[in-house]
């Protein structure tokens, strides 16, 4: 159980740290910060890899949850970087 | 046994280094200078993370598989997307993010979970995650215009009672939890339930707030991530996972305080409803005029002030609204773009069209920054935006829109509304801009009237 306490607050203090370092964003970058961070959120990748496949139910929704996440983190930061690189100064 | 031991120690610790380098490159895509490094350091923390995580995995064939199919689909729909369509495309992505991390807690039901906390994690995994995934879907379907639903249908209705009830059947399962093991029949009840409520939640809310959804969607599946992470005790998805959770809320509390509305309004009650009344029946002419009426005065405005909205892209105008900015400072005229938090789709929908565009981000302005020195503008020219220039904002206490923060736009000298005809905004409420006396309309599609006046400037 002690594990959970720990963890628990590695979440609270990461959201905090999070709502820290985006509370000033310049409303040009919306859109981009909501694509970067749409892509960090398929971290789940890992997690999907860490999935036991003991039964064949199992090995088929790591299968499915590898693929989905893999497609939300390839998209998510090639999108990002392109609509980024249209970003230009006078 | 030792050497697995050690494996885990030295993933841990890399699992660190990844987790700097993602809190770093979030802080970096915050600001304009460093927001491409930025995304490239997140990315690396990313590449890091799986690459360590692959080392000891179980079933070496299906990971090539997934992440083959995953790398080659997410690709190929990230460069081939169109940039009017990026708010249905990060929905869609979004909700891929959501779906995975349902599957992860679904498998780890069938793993059998040995204490109360994991069961209360795996029910929260699911609930989270496949809300994600099915409200994005609907935020797609609503994006793209590929579903049109009433919000007063009896299809709607049905959804938000299943809505509710999925809710209510959460607080029921992770109660339980506590008391029983939980059957597997009953959990596919909430797998299900999950699914459907997640297109309750989504499908009545209008086009109009969708910057909020997607933000708070966005929020989600990071929240998601991270619970999957405690579920699994692993610290990056945490980390990571929470980061994400952050910027979603941010973003979803910058959109409502844009529309001066609670989220709570926004997500259940929606505009039809704040206010019987449509505000002010205000009657009277609108003053008509033609491309090159509208034309004469541009050419001796000294400055010109652009409010784009979702006219503008539906119109895909953003092209030739940046060709007529270059000729009128070829003219000397100045030429800034007034750009609202909540025009548009999503957060800083319009900023990413223009900069597709190639206008620099230097001069898109907002409100604040502009309505102080709005009486010195010659011409606002307002492109399929109605909501955000609407006075009633200001002046009509009754109007359900007011408080909002406007771009004050009837306090130009003389103000251009282009428009396809003279139905009411989003929420619905007549806009009293369109009757003022230094108001002209400019009626018919967005890009063939911008077009127009770039070809009577080449002559």
């Amino acid at each position: 159980m002690e594990i959970y306490a720990l963890l628990g607050f590695v979440l609270i203090l990461s959201i905090y740290l999070g709502l820290e370092l985006i509370s000033k964003v310049p409303s040009t970058l919306h859109t981009p910060l909501m694509s970067g961070a749409n892509a960090i959120s398929g971290i789940a990748l890992v997690g999907a890899l860490a999935l036991s496949s003991d039964t064949q139910l199992q090995e088929i929704l790591a299968l499915l949850a590898i693929t989905f996440a893999s497609i939300n983190v390839f998209g998510g930061y090639l999108v990002t970087n392109r609509m980024l690189k249209m970003f230009k100064k006078k | 046994m030792s050497i697995f031991n050690d494996i885990s120690a030295i993933q841990n610790i890399i699992y660190i280094f990844s987790s700097i380098l993602f809190i770093s490159g979030i802080k970096m895509l915050g600001k304009e200078d460093t927001a491409v490094k930025g995304n490239f350091l997140s990315a690396m923390a990313m590449f890091i993370a799986v690459s360590v995580t692959i080392i000891n995995v179980v079933n070496p064939i299906i990971v090539i598989i997934g992440i083959g199919i995953g790398a080659l689909i997410g690709s190929l729909i990230a460069l081939k997307v169109k940039m009017t369509s990026i708010p249905e495309m990060v929905a869609l992505f979004n909700g891929f993010g959501g779906l995975a991390t349902f599957f992860i807690a679904w498998s780890e039901f069938n793993a059998i979970p040995d204490n109360v906390f994991q069961y209360v994690l795996i029910m929260l995994t699911t609930y989270i995650g496949g809300v994600t995934f099915s409200g994005s879907i609907i935020a797609y379907g609503k994006l793209s215009e590929k579903l049109k639903i009433q919000k007063d249908s009896i299809i709607t209705k049905l959804f938000t009672t299943l809505f509710y009830l999925s809710i209510l059947f959460l607080v029921y399962s992770t109660a339980l939890t506590s008391f029983i093991e939980i059957p597997i029949d009953f959990y596919k009840v909430l797998l299900i339930l999950t699914l459907l409520g997640g297109i309750g939640f989504v499908l009545p809310i209008g086009g109009g707030d969708m910057p909020v959804v997607i933000s708070l969607l966005n929020s989600f599946s990071g929240i998601a991530a991270a619970f999957a992470g405690l579920l699994l005790l692993n610290n990056v998805l945490i980390v990571a996972g929470s980061l994400v959770g952050a910027s979603g809320l941010i973003l979803t509390v910058i959109m409502a305080k844009a529309m001066n509305r609670s989220i709570g309004n926004i997500l259940f009650v929606g505009y039809a409803s704040t206010s019987k009344s449509s505000g002010s029946q205000e009657t009277g002419e609108v003053k008509p005029i033609n491309v090159s009426d509208a034309y004469l005065i541009l050419e001796n405005a000294t400055s010109v002030l652009v409010i784009p909205g979702y006219g503008m892209a539906v119109a895909q105008a953003q092209h030739v609204v940046r060709e007529l900015g270059e000729l009128l400072e070829e003219n000397g005229t100045e030429v800034k773009y007034g750009i609202h938090p909540v025009a548009g789709r999503m957060p800083g929908h319009m900023n990413v069209l223009l900069a597709e565009a190639n206008v620099p981000y230097d001069v898109l302005v907002e409100p604040d920054d502009v309505n102080p020195s709005m009486d010195t503008v010659d011409v606002a020219i307002v492109i399929g935006a109605n909501d955000v220039v609407n006075p009633s904002a200001t002046e009509e206490p009754g109007s359900p829109i007011y408080g909002m923060p406007i771009i004050e736009v009837h306090n130009a000298r003389t103000v251009f509304v282009l428009k396809r005809s003279m139905s009411a905004g989003f929420a619905g409420v007549q806009n009293p801009l369109f009757f003022k006396e230094n108001t002209r309309m400019l009626f018919g599609d967005a890009k063939d009237s911008i077009g127009g006046l770039v070809s009577e400037f080449k002559e």
